[in-house]
């Protein structure tokens, strides 16, 4: 089965709250190499047959109506994967 | 809506011409402060109308309380899937109308209202990442919307504060023309809670009849059972505010 991979990332303005805690638990755990993280979010959208230029065109729409918010969000990637 | 008997004494004297004012207040899957925003509905004299997310219709009511909660559990974003709720498009449609059907939206439901497009700006992870409930401090800065004309300009009110996604954000250019038009209408007063930017506690549309917030009025209408400050009964005035401007508005 097809799968449409969605990738949400907060803005790169808007203070990442969640990725400012795991960067402070990186180097607690001796992981000392990484100055910065940012958490987003990935979504995997299951498609019944064959990815047709129409259904991938539904996935950006929903990836930018509901799987984002425009105000904090970047929907920074859409494609499909072959399963 | 279900009648429940009245704890510690009602607290106002039950004013017989707003009892035809009717509030609705939305259910979503989730909502925890529903039963407390009908509450205060009918602590303030008008009468309490229980809305589910999947009605289609308004029910003729005459405004709205969004109230807060978890709707949907948080999944995706705060608000974001409670949004599209079949009631929530009636909600938006009657609120940018020309009846401008007043509507108030606290803490999940200022986020809801924030999803919907109704108000600008979004909410965020507080900025120290906990939870946190506590009486907060706020200044009512605009009286005169739908929701605050009962208050004096610029007077400081207590009423409970809960949340974990509490933290407004905006580009500064929406800060700016909010800022300019008048519709920062709370502002944290002491310490901002949540890192909100300008200390932005509640915003308004630009006709004043949608609001939203972030702390819980509904909370402080009861002496007794609200923060210790005036009785706790602060979060009256944004029911009196409404049910009074209805009324007003009828005869």
């Amino acid at each position: 089965m097809p799968r449409i991979v969605v990738d949400v990332m907060p803005k790169p303005e808007i203070l990442d709250p969640q990725g400012k805690a795991i960067v402070g638990a990186l180097p607690r755990l001796g992981f000392t190499s990484f100055s910065a993280v940012r958490q987003g979010k990935r979504f995997e959208l299951t498609v019944d047959g064959e990815v047709t230029d129409a259904i991938l065109a539904q996935a950006r729409e929903a990836a930018e109506t509901l799987l984002s918010n425009p105000v904090i969000e970047d929907v920074v990637n859409v494609e499909v994967v072959e399963a | 809506m279900t009648e429940l008997p009245l704890i510690g004494g009602a607290p106002v004297a039950v004013e017989p011409h707003l009892v035809g004012a009717k509030i609705g207040v939305v259910t979503f899957p989730g909502t925890l402060d529903d039963r407390d925003a009908a509450r205060a509905v009918r602590l303030a004299g008008g009468t309490a109308v229980a809305l589910w997310h999947a009605d289609t219709e308004l029910a003729d009511v005459d405004a709205v309380v969004i109230p807060g909660g978890f709707s949907y559990g948080d999944y995706l974003r705060a608000g974001a899937i409670s949004r599209f709720a079949p009631l929530m498009s009636k909600i938006i449609d009657a609120a940018n109308s020309d009846a401008k059907l007043p509507v108030l939206g606290i803490c999940n439901g200022f986020q809801i209202l924030t999803e919907s497009h109704l108000l600008p700006g979004s909410m965020i992870k507080n900025d120290h990442l906990k939870f946190l409930c506590r009486d907060q401090v706020l200044r009512v800065e605009n009286n005169t919307t739908s929701w605050t004309s009962d208050y004096e300009a610029d007077q400081e009110i207590t009423v409970p504060l809960k949340n974990q996604d509490g933290q407004y954000i905006a580009d500064d250019k929406t800060l700016d023309a909010l800022e300019a038009e008048g519709r920062v209408v709370f502002r944290y007063v002491g310490w901002n809670p949540n890192g909100s930017r300008r200390d932005i506690a509640g915003i308004s549309n630009a006709a004043g009849n949608v609001v939203g917030l972030m702390p819980h009025p509904e909370h402080a209408v009861e002496p007794g059972f609200g923060p210790e400050s005036n009785d706790g009964t602060d979060g009256l005035g944004f029911f009196t505010s409404v049910l009074n401007k209805i009324v007003g508005g009828a005869q």
